[in-house]
């Protein structure tokens, strides 16, 4: 048998071919909506490319787009890798990023006490706000679907009043700005990078990324977690606290998306807009679904996204392509890889004809 | 009093409307055992497909252009739907998945369309509904000025979508069928259902409604598509569903409640005891509500037993 015909023969490969062939379809996709808008593809494409990766500060704007991605990728697939749908990673990365704000803008401390805090409160932030939804589905059997998004419209309305309230800025929509020291950016590596916001953020979600690997793959806890995912009965039969278990998925997921909001908010913005949810939050749910719920491929889904984001204004000024075809062909990634019964399909057909002429060679 | 009344709560049904019915598209799709919440996103393609064709035919056409702008948007919602209908119940995709790429696909192809077409990204339109009285009705006294003087028209036709729905549902054989495929498709399947077939058709009207409900926003109170049409409408009805317990009746009061709810939040700076109160006790006040609601009934939760799980006749 080929090498060829192997790979579309055996099931866990064609599953991990799926997100690859999404990425094209989509971009396919992308590409034939360019050109009924009268514009041209490979120029477009061309253009998106070069805003990602035309400059050093180009690299490092893909490097600062992927790093808030990468968390709240992981805090989905976390959730999702023990059974629960976190929809308010928006909601939990908005009120992490409010509190780092917030204690950036007001304390007073020198930069090496003041951002641990920062860091430390916006991790809090995040799994109190996910708690709520944990204890309503673990006590309650609520489904944590609906309850996160009420908790995402809850913290888009607290935020929307504190922040003029507390740390009013210039305009009555956005804080005051904050200051350098409770900022993520370090001066060697917007100098290495030319002047781009990329922050000490992308070590944190790297590392970040690493930690969760190690807890969901090489410890008990995470094994219990994942088994609580797979079979709650199961779970409970053998012993493990179910219900306190899905509490603690739930935290950890919200405090990871805590942690991607001081990444975008004392990282990438120095000040916290009212009346918007961030969409990152979403876009989690995509990087989580392409990237398999493994943090390594969280990791290489939020890059690609990154990537995305990062040369999406400068295609829209060299081609006059609205830059909303990003999340066009994002959607239409998504749409794909969960409708991947389709694909493996195709390949699971690709591969019988494959090997039905080999055999008909013999 | 009475003039706050007079002026609240034809507003609160302005608003309410639809809210109403979008979360009543919301379950036909879940009784049939599809969970939908992509209703934002079905709800902005139908908003944003009313607004371009009232604005390209207002000229010709004038108020015709109007009621036909209704059908296009509930066509137009119920042609997106297709796309969830197809993946989560052909494909037995993640229902909530489907619907979150629903979703982000209508926001972005809709504004990313607008701007192709008008530059700005916005859809302005001319010719829309305006409020009336109802003649004959709106001179009974009290009720009149409440219910049935500055009224939008749009509200009687989502009163009369109610009522039928109700009778769809409860009171006739394709009813029973829908609601036997969202609680037991396997029962269903073995009494010669076509489940997939009536998942679609769930699915399908639930696009239609939520399309119109973007349609009445914008021939009634927006007047203009923009991004900020996508303003969570399609999520607070999805509240409304749950917190209605998956009834039209009950659907019909959380939809009122949380209409109000809003229609007082956007109205305190108004009233001058109401102003000094934190505007984040309004503004959260339906959610909030919602999550307590949700805690206090979870006992006797109604929700369709199969809803959210893809359909596999091999299972039993």
């Amino acid at each position: 048998m080929s090498k060829l015909s192997e790979m579309f023969m055996d099931d866990a490969r064609r599953n991990r071919m799926v997100p690859f062939i999404s990425v094209i379809l989509g971009f396919l996709v992308g590409a034939i909506i360019i050109l009924l808008s009268g514009a041209n593809p490979i120029e477009a494409y061309g253009a998106l490319i070069q805003g990602a990766f035309g400059s050093l500060k180009k690299i490092g704007d893909t490097l600062l787009y992927s790093t808030t991605l990468i968390l709240t990728g992981l805090a989905v697939a976390f959730a999702f890798k023990t059974g629960l749908f976190n929809i308010g990673a928006s909601g939990q990365m908005l009120m992490g990023g409010f509190i780092a704000v917030l204690l950036g803008i007001t304390l007073d401390l020198p930069r090496i006490i003041l951002l641990p805090i920062c860091i430390t409160s916006s991790i809090v932030a995040g799994a109190v706000w996910a708690f709520i939804p944990g204890v309503l589905k673990a006590k309650y059997r609520v489904h944590e679907v609906v309850t996160t998004i009420m908790m995402n419209w809850i913290s888009v309305w607290t935020v929307y009043y504190f922040v003029p309230e507390l740390i009013r800025g210039p305009f009555d929509t956005e804080s005051a700005n904050v200051p350098a020291n409770a900022l993520l950016r370090t001066e060697w590596m917007t100098k290495l990078f030319d002047g781009s916001y990329v922050n000490l953020g992308l070590f944190l979600a790297l590392i970040t990324a690493l930690i969760i690997w190690w807890v969901l793959d090489r410890t008990t806890f995470g094994y219990e977690l994942k088994a609580v995912g797979f079979n709650p009965d199961a779970a409970q039969y053998s012993g493990m606290k179910v219900n306190r278990n899905i509490i603690y998925s739930m935290m950890i997921s919200g405090a990871l998306a805590g942690l991607a909001g001081a990444t975008f908010y004392i990282g990438y913005a120095s000040n916290i807009k009212i009346g918007v949810s961030p969409t990152q939050g979403f876009d989690g749910i995509a990087v989580a679904l392409l990237g398999l719920n493994h943090p390594l491929g969280v990791v290489l889904a939020a890059l690609l996204f990154g990537f995305m984001n990062a040369g999406k204004l400068s295609m829209q000024i060299a081609t006059g392509v609205p830059n909303e075809l990003v999340p066009i062909i994002i959607a239409t990634i998504i749409f794909f890889a969960a409708t991947n019964e389709m694909i493996k399909g195709w390949l699971k057909r690709i591969g019988n004809k494959k090997s039905d002429k080999e055999r008909g060679a013999k | 009093m009475w003039d706050a009344l007079t002026s609240i709560i034809p507003l609160g049904i302005a608003y309410t409307a639809p809210l109403l019915i979008i979360a009543l598209g919301g379950l036909y799709s879940e009784r049939s055992g599809i969970v939908n919440i992509g209703l934002e996103g079905l709800m902005g393609m139908g908003a944003f497909a009313t607004a371009v064709f009232i604005a390209l035919t207002q000229s010709t056409l004038g108020v015709a252009s109007v009621w036909i702008g209704l059908l296009v948007g509930a066509l137009a919602g119920g042609l997106l739907s297709y796309l969830h209908a197809f993946a989560s119940v052909s494909m037995r995709a993640n229902q909530v998945i489907s619907g979150t790429a629903i979703n982000i696909l209508s926001a972005a192809l809709t504004v990313y369309l607008a701007r192709a077409i008008t530059g700005s990204g916005n859809v302005q339109i001319i010719q829309k509904f305006s409020k009336s009285d109802v003649a004959g009705l709106s001179s009974i006294p009290v009720i009149g000025p409440l219910f049935f003087s500055n009224a939008y028209i749009t509200t009687y036709i989502v009163m009369a979508i109610v009522i039928f729905s109700w009778y769809m549902l409860y009171k006739r054989p394709f009813g029973l069928r829908l609601r036997a495929c969202g609680e037991n498709p396997q029962a269903a399947d073995s009494m010669g259902i076509n489940v997939q077939k009536m998942r679609y058709i769930g699915v399908i009207i639930s696009g239609a409604l939520a399309g119109l409900g973007g349609a009445i926003v914008i021939t009634t109170y927006s007047g203009e598509f923009s991004n900020l049409t996508f303003n969570g409408l399609g999520f607070l009805a999805l509240a409304a569903l749950i917190f209605g317990k998956w009834n039209p009746w009950g659907v019909l009061g959380a939809s009122l409640f949380f209409g109000f709810a809003k229609t007082l939040a956007s109205m305190t700076l108004i009233f001058d005891n109401l102003k000094d109160m934190p505007n984040i006790l309004f503004n959260t006040f339906p959610y909030v509500v919602t999550l307590i609601a949700l805690m206090l009934f979870s006992k006797n939760a109604a929700g369709p037993k199969a809803a959210g799980e893809p359909y596999d006749p091999g299972k039993r």
